[in-house]
């Protein structure tokens, strides 16, 4: 006779019957009834009818059938609350049965009857069952506590059970541990500020020792809870450390990757030139490795996680790339997560095998493997240089195989190479123009007209190639119409002469037959630049466009570090903090890493504090962390700090509803026009554009920013205006919700100090100063005649100098200068004069000729002339960028008494173009980390620290070139204290 | 935590359904039916979130387990609580089949109100489990005071894994190391990629809590000895010994002796358990070398040769070897000629089968294929899968030993002598591949 019977019943009048055998006199017709209604249960059929019946079943001494009954009981009661109240007597009297197994079980299915009445009668059994004399009852009444907490959380404080439940940390017996552990980890999650976990030292130590002695599952517990910690200072966190380690050899992954966690986040707090700190990295990677070879999906969450620690700690994986090799019968899943673990580990040192296996792979059958390991190969090249040239080989190889969706995945790929080089693979752009025909994907498509347009000059038949996409204009998806539009612009003004009616053509369609408002935009925009201004139409249009990155698929970094202490939950399979899948209160906590010791070394953790309390300080200038939308539409979630007069940190609600009107507002960037590329292609995983908000092309390419095509898209009117205005202000005022100042001070200019005295110049006295006007260098000059003769015939000349100084033009002094006069001059500079490294950087050598004689007099130029208005960095640039150069180019200066506020301090740097592009505050400290370009191509990043209260600043400055730090950190003084 | 766990057979019908939190509704079980198991593609990862809330499965033969939750669980955990489960529920009941799980209903759902309370996973040791979910209620109910509280001491105590009070006549063991050697060669015989996996695997039959150490030729071990010891001694044994990349031990082992002494001490679990797992990449002996010639002739033909060589002591026979050479999707026909075992083309499995029942150490065979093509227009070319192997040798391919397993239990009159060990090594082929 076997059970499955019971699933095949199906007849009418079921119920009915079961009633009759459920009320039987018969012991086993009974069972055998109550197994009908479990089975029935699980199908879905509703059998709530027969509750009464069912519960006259529960006295019984039969342990087995007790349990199918309480089953039922645990199911219907909460639809059934008043009869469910018949079963409270055997509840009671079961809590107190001699078996103690009979009482865990009374206890524990209680807890799960959801029923008020129920819950008050609850309470004494439970506080009676947390002192049990038997480990196997306590250990399941503390789980007890945190089900009445889910079902009254008042009643469980009124009742002081969470008091109870805190002594069982101290419990004698390990699962009663792990267990109370878990209950007030759950318990604490719902109150954030409470200190219910209270971990101390002494907890700590307590539960470490139970670490070593309780089920796998209770070492999970108690690991994840002690992940919660942050320890004093280095020396108790490398203790924990070398207690917690054994836990890498357990057979279970969830130890293991539990431990990694607790690992991960101490180690934050060790100093780097520690010995035990470099024995932990090693001791790291055996068993993340180890976990490569466990049940598929357990690899995968591994492999989603390895991906995590390979972006915080590259150094612990990074010889371990053959481990991540795809094999054959892989799943999908888990070949295409090791892919991209294989990109992020590869390095001049293995790119060889790399591409090998990456070529291998572009020949499977799977369709999105193929395309992402291509793809791979893309990533490859821009992230490796040496191997570029083998990556477009190999790219080119593949492309031969004329598979559709191979050929076209090259060609989006090869178009992100020819913006990391440009002007060094365009040999290739041939062989692409043969495949043209067999594009049928949107992005594909566009890749290939971006390339057609882009090199418009070298392709023969360029404008055929684009005419003959222009027939089916209407039926190309946006992104195409905007690249064709772009692409036909740029062509025109390469050939004018032949492609006018091209033009014409496409800008017809795209304002007048188009009903898509950013096409149309984009369309009246070139058209009026073309038709206003067409020498500045091809400034615009065919400026130079700023490399691409390497990392541009990196996580953001705070992100990052609060996923890092997620590590092995579903937050890490995801790749999303919890408050983005998890509703209600928990989890929207959010963790962070513990602040190192060793000194920020790196842009995630730049503060010196070691002992960041981990509830204390949720970084507030950043609300939209926790803001669901941005969370959902996977937007980088934290927006760069404005440049621009920043609102004072208003509440999440206020900006989670900009969010949504603009899809990220807040974080719009103040961007110099000048720099702006319309033509640029938008790099596929550069910013993930929101869903509903598609085409943002235009926003993206101009604004860098996809809130930005929103703003824009707008008012196109007053476009052809700023497009005159070099300098960033007109539009980021336009936009500037915050409504602030703006940019109402220009760049900062020092007083004019005399560089020539009339002794030493027969007479000729010439102070002056230099400021950066509208874009342009200016050196502005009083020529004092303290003579007694007319000066005429002024000329200028330069030395050599450090940046190529300049005179724009001749020396503007057109009446003669007669004696007791003064004459204000400004001379525009250039910046393609002849360089000579000089010493100081910024001293400048000037020879200033007359009537009379030759002159020769030395003054020194503020650095912050030369910051140009490109100067803001994306921010996942400025980030790969402060960790690839190396830490002996940074240099710290303190800024003395300065009393302004770092919005203040923001505003003031951005008005002589130093460009804030993100802001963190950290205990009260505000972090502007900034950027600035030099006119010679030299960026300069700095980390700003303003402590509220205190007149100190500290500014750490990074360059390739450090040489110049000094100078920078001398103009932010004299831009601050102005 | 886990929120709920359901079982469904192929077709997605509900066989098990438990549910832990009250945020778990009826409608998930549907969830996962419609968007999972009767999902139009095929789902590309084994945790899906659907309306905010996450499903994690893992499928054993034609049955689905699911695990649902609305919460950030340690995802780790509960994909090593679903294959506890499988485990716990095959040591009862055998495979897990529909058929299984339907007659074994009542106790499915017995065991998952034990081993899963409000959603955290408790012992699920099936030798302590075995001690009280008999599905013998009646039973149950005579245990004397004693036995109950010593069933509650092992399911909460420290040795969850061992009951007090086991006695055999005969005290003996048996030791498998069983290790599965994986490579990935390039067809110019490059090895691209190689490592062992293995596993000691141990069935106890021993009387009352005995204290174990097990000792093998680990390089880290050996080393330390060859300097405490004679430098001659240290020479010797250095040479055998291998580089243990990481391990992984059952929880009846001591961690955090094994991290300072690197010592393996335990007492055992009765009866079959897993001890260890390891993982080597250094010094491996490949036991077989395969050779592919593959050659395209027109469109139409493609000639295979395939060439095996077995590399390890002539005395030692491997057994059940196959080679697996795959051909096109349009191989219209096949001929085979092998100098050993028997061969076939397989056209279900678009696949040359070369099998070998036995085959010495230091020999080599081959076979060759003409593969006939029916001509397509498809553009794509042809994959070209690598040829994989099977085989099964009589040593471990990573070159581990068993030193030792000295066995004390001071409390009863036997000692290590009186203990009958049984050693074997198999080593078996696990993702064995060579491109072609």
């Amino acid at each position: 006779m076997t059970d499955s019977k019971y699933f095949t019943t199906t007849k009418k009048g079921e119920i009915f019957e079961l009633k009759a055998e459920l009320n039987s006199d018969k012991k086993e017709k009974k069972k055998e009834a109550v197994k009908k209604v479990i089975a029935s249960m699980t199908v879905g059929k509703d059998v709530s009818a027969l509750f009464p019946d069912v519960v006259n079943c529960m006295q019984t001494d039969n342990l087995e059938l007790k349990k199918l009954v309480y089953l039922y009981l645990m199911n219907y009661a909460k639809s059934q609350p008043d009869m469910a109240i018949m079963a409270v007597n055997t509840f009671v009297k079961d809590c107190e049965d001699p078996n103690p197994l009979i009482r865990a079980l009374a206890v524990r299915t209680m807890g799960c009857i959801r029923v008020d009445k129920i819950t008050e009668y609850l309470c004494e059994p439970l506080r009676k069952c947390l002192k049990d004399e038997d480990p196997y009852v306590r250990k399941t009444a503390a789980v007890c506590v945190a089900k009445l907490h889910d079902i009254n959380a008042q009643l469980v404080e009124d009742q002081g059970f969470l008091d109870t439940l805190k002594d069982l940390i101290s419990d004698s017996n390990p699962m009663v541990v792990a267990n109370a552990v878990a209950a007030l980890s759950e318990i604490a999650e719902s109150h954030p500020n409470s200190n219910l976990l209270d971990l101390n030292p002494q907890t700590i130590n307590k539960l470490l020792t139970a670490l070593n002695e309780c089920t796998e599952w209770g070492q999970i517990f108690i690991l994840d809870c002690l992940a919660n910690y942050t320890p004093r200072d280095d020396r108790e966190s490398q203790s924990i450390c070398e207690r917690v380690t054994p836990r890498l050899s357990h057979a279970n992954s969830a130890v293991v990757l539990s431990a990694v966690k607790v690992l991960m986040k101490f180690m934050e707090m060790l100093p780097k030139d520690l010995d035990y700190y470099g024995t932990l990295l090693k001791k790291l990677a055996p068993p993340l490795v180890t976990l490569l070879s466990a049940e598929p999906e357990l690899q995968y969450v591994a492999l989603r996680n390895i991906n995590l620690i390979v972006q915080r700690r590259p150094e612990i994986l990074k010889h371990e790339m053959k481990v991540f090799f795809v094999k054959y019968n892989d799943p999908i899943y888990v070949k295409l997560e090791k892919l991209d673990i294989m990109i992020r580990l590869a390095s001049q040192a293995n790119i060889a095998q790399v591409l090998a296996e990456l070529k291998e792979y572009a020949t499977e059958v799977d369709v999105d493997f193929v395309r992402k390991a291509v793809r791979a190969i893309g990533r490859c090249a821009i992230k490796v240089e040496q191997s570029a040239e083998r990556c477009v080989s190999t790219l080119l190889d593949l492309i031969q195989t004329k598979v559709n969706y191979v050929v076209q995945e090259a060609i989006v790929v090869i178009k992100d190479i020819f913006r990391k080089y440009p002007n060094k693979y365009e040999s290739v752009i041939a062989t692409l123009c043969e495949n043209l025909d067999s594009l049928d994907e949107p992005e594909a498509r566009a890749a290939m007209i971006w390339i057609v347009g882009e090199y418009a000059e070298r392709i023969d038949n360029a404008d055929e190639l684009l005419e003959s996409f222009l027939e089916g204009f209407h039926d190309e998806s946006t992104q195409v119409q905007l690249q064709l539009l772009t692409a036909i612009v740029k062509l025109f003004l390469k050939k004018p002469t032949e492609t006018q009616e091209l033009v014409q053509q496409v800008l017809s369609l795209a304002t007048q037959d188009s009903d898509n408002p950013d096409l149309r935009d984009r369309g009246y925009i070139y058209w009026r630049l073309l038709s206003t201004d067409p020498v500045a139409a091809k400034e615009v249009v065919l400026a130079e466009k700023p490399l691409i990155s390497e990392e541009t698929d990196l996580i953001e970094p705070t992100l990052l570090e609060e996923l890092i202490c997620h590590i092995g939950t579903l937050a890490s399979v995801y790749h999303k903090p919890p408050s983005a899948f998890v509703e209600g209160s928990r989890g929207v906590q959010h963790k962070r890493l513990p602040g190192s010791a060793g000194s920020g070394e790196s842009v995630e953790s730049p503060d010196t504090s070691s002992a960041a309390g981990l509830s204390e300080a949720p970084p507030a200038v950043i609300p939209s962390q926790g803001d669901l939308l941005g969370d959902l539409l996977n937007l980088d979630l934290t927006p760069p700090a404005t440049t621009g007069p920043t609102p004072p940190p208003s509440s999440g609600m206020q900006l989670g509803a900009m969010d949504l009107l603009g899809g990220g507002l807040d974080s719009l960037p103040p961007i110099p026009l000048r720099t702006d590329t319309p033509q640029s292609p938008q790099l596929p995983h550069q910013s993930p554009s929101p869903p509903d908000y598609s085409p943002t092309e235009l926003g993206g390419d101009l604004g860098g920013s996809p809130a930005m095509g929103a703003a824009f898209g707008a008012p196109p009117a007053v476009m052809p205006a700023s497009f005159n205005a070099p300098v960033s202000g007109g539009l980021d005022d336009l936009f500037d919700l915050g409504g602030g100042v703006g940019m109402t001070m220009g760049a900062y200019s020092p007083p004019k100090t005399i560089w020539l005295p009339a002794m030493k110049a027969k007479g000729l006295e010439i102070s002056g100063t230099f400021a950066r006007r509208a874009g342009v260098i200016q050196m502005e000059m009083t020529l004092s005649n303290k003579a007694m003769s007319v000066m005429t015939d002024f000329a200028i000349q330069f030395n050599r100098n450090s940046f190529g100084l300049a005179p724009a033009g001749p020396l503007q002094v057109l009446t003669p200068l007669n004696p007791n006069q003064s004459i204000e001059v400004a001379l525009p500079l250039s910046t393609v004069g002849p360089v000579m490294k000089m010493e100081p950087l910024s001293n400048l050598q000037v020879a200033v000729k007359n009537n009379i004689d030759v002159f020769y007099f030395s003054c020194q130029y503020p650095i912050s002339m030369l910051f140009v208005e490109d100067g803001k960095m994306e921010r996942q640039v400025f980030l790969a960028t402060w960790k690839d150069i190396p830490n002996d180019n940074e240099s710290q200066f303190q800024i003395k008494d300065c009393h302004l506020n770092s919005d203040a301090v923001s505003n003031k740097l951005q008005s002589s173009n130093v460009f804030t592009i993100a802001k963190r505050t950290v205990e009260g400290q505000d972090m502007l980390y900034q950027s600035m370009k030099l006119t010679n191509g030299i960026w300069v990043l700095a980390e700003l620290r303003v402590q509220t209260g205190n007149p100190n600043y500290t500014v750490s400055l990074k360059c390739r070139a450090p040489e110049v730090s000094q100078c920078v950190f001398q103009s932010y003084e004299a831009i601050l204290k102005n | 935590m886990i929120g709920g766990l359901f079982i469904y057979n192929h077709k997605g019908e509900v066989l098990i359904s438990r549910v832990y939190r009250d945020d778990i509704g009826r409608n998930a079980v549907d969830a996962f039916r419609v968007n999972v198991i009767h999902a139009r593609q095929q789902v590309r990862s084994p945790v899906t979130n659907i309306a905010r809330t996450s499903f994690f499965h893992v499928k054993r033969s034609n049955i689905w387990l699911a695990a649902v939750t609305k919460q950030n669980v340690n995802a780790t955990m509960v994909f090593e609580f679903l294959y506890k489960m499988c485990d716990v529920m095959s040591a009862y009941f055998g495979k897990i089949s529909e058929e299984n799980v339907k007659n074994n209903f009542v106790l499915i759902y017995e065991l998952l109100d034990e081993i899963l309370d409000f959603g955290y996973p408790q012992n699920s040791e099936t030798g302590a489990l075995k001690t009280f979910i008999t599905q013998q209620g009646i039973k149950s109910q005579h245990h004397t005071k004693e036995e109950q509280s010593q069933i509650t001491s092992q399911v909460t105590g420290q040795i969850g894994w061992r009951r007090e009070g086991i006695k055999y006549r005969r005290n003996e063991l048996f030791l498998d190391v069983l290790e599965s050697v994986n490579l990935l060669m390039s067809p110019q015989g490059q090895v691209l990629s190689a490592h062992v996996s293995g596993r000691v695997v141990m069935k106890s039959y021993l009387s009352g809590m005995p204290e174990c150490k097990f000792g093998m030729n680990d390089k880290i071990v050996i080393d330390k000895q060859g300097k405490a010891g004679s430098s001659e001694d240290g020479g010797k044994s250095g040479k055998q010994s291998i580089a243990i990349d990481d391990c992984t031990f059952h929880q009846c082992v001591r961690l955090s002796k094994f991290d300072s002494e690197r010592s393996i001490s335990f007492i055992p679990p009765d009866g079959d358990y897993e001890l260890m797992r390891y993982r080597t990449t250094k010094d491996i002996i490949l036991p077989f070398r395969v050779i592919p010639l593959v050659r395209e002739v027109g469109r139409t033909k493609l000639e295979v040769k395939v060439v095996i060589k077995s590399n390890f002591k002539s005395s030692l026979l491997a057994q059940k070897i196959e080679v697996r050479i795959p051909t096109p999707l349009n191989t219209s026909g096949v001929q085979l000629i092998c100098m050993k075992g028997k061969a076939k083309y397989k056209a279900s499995e678009n696949a040359i089968v070369w099998k070998i029942k036995r085959m010495a150490g230091m020999k080599e065979s081959q076979i060759s294929a003409e593969i006939e093509l029916l001509p397509t227009n498809d553009k794509k070319k042809w994959a070209r899968p690598p040829i994989s192997m099977n085989f099964e040798v009589p040593f471990a391919p990573s070159g581990l030993k068993v030193r030792y397993l000295k066995v004390f239990e001071p409390k009863l009159n036997y000692s290590d002598h009186d203990v009958i060990k049984w050693v074997r090594y198999i080593g078996r082929s696990g993702i064995y591949e060579t491109r072609c």
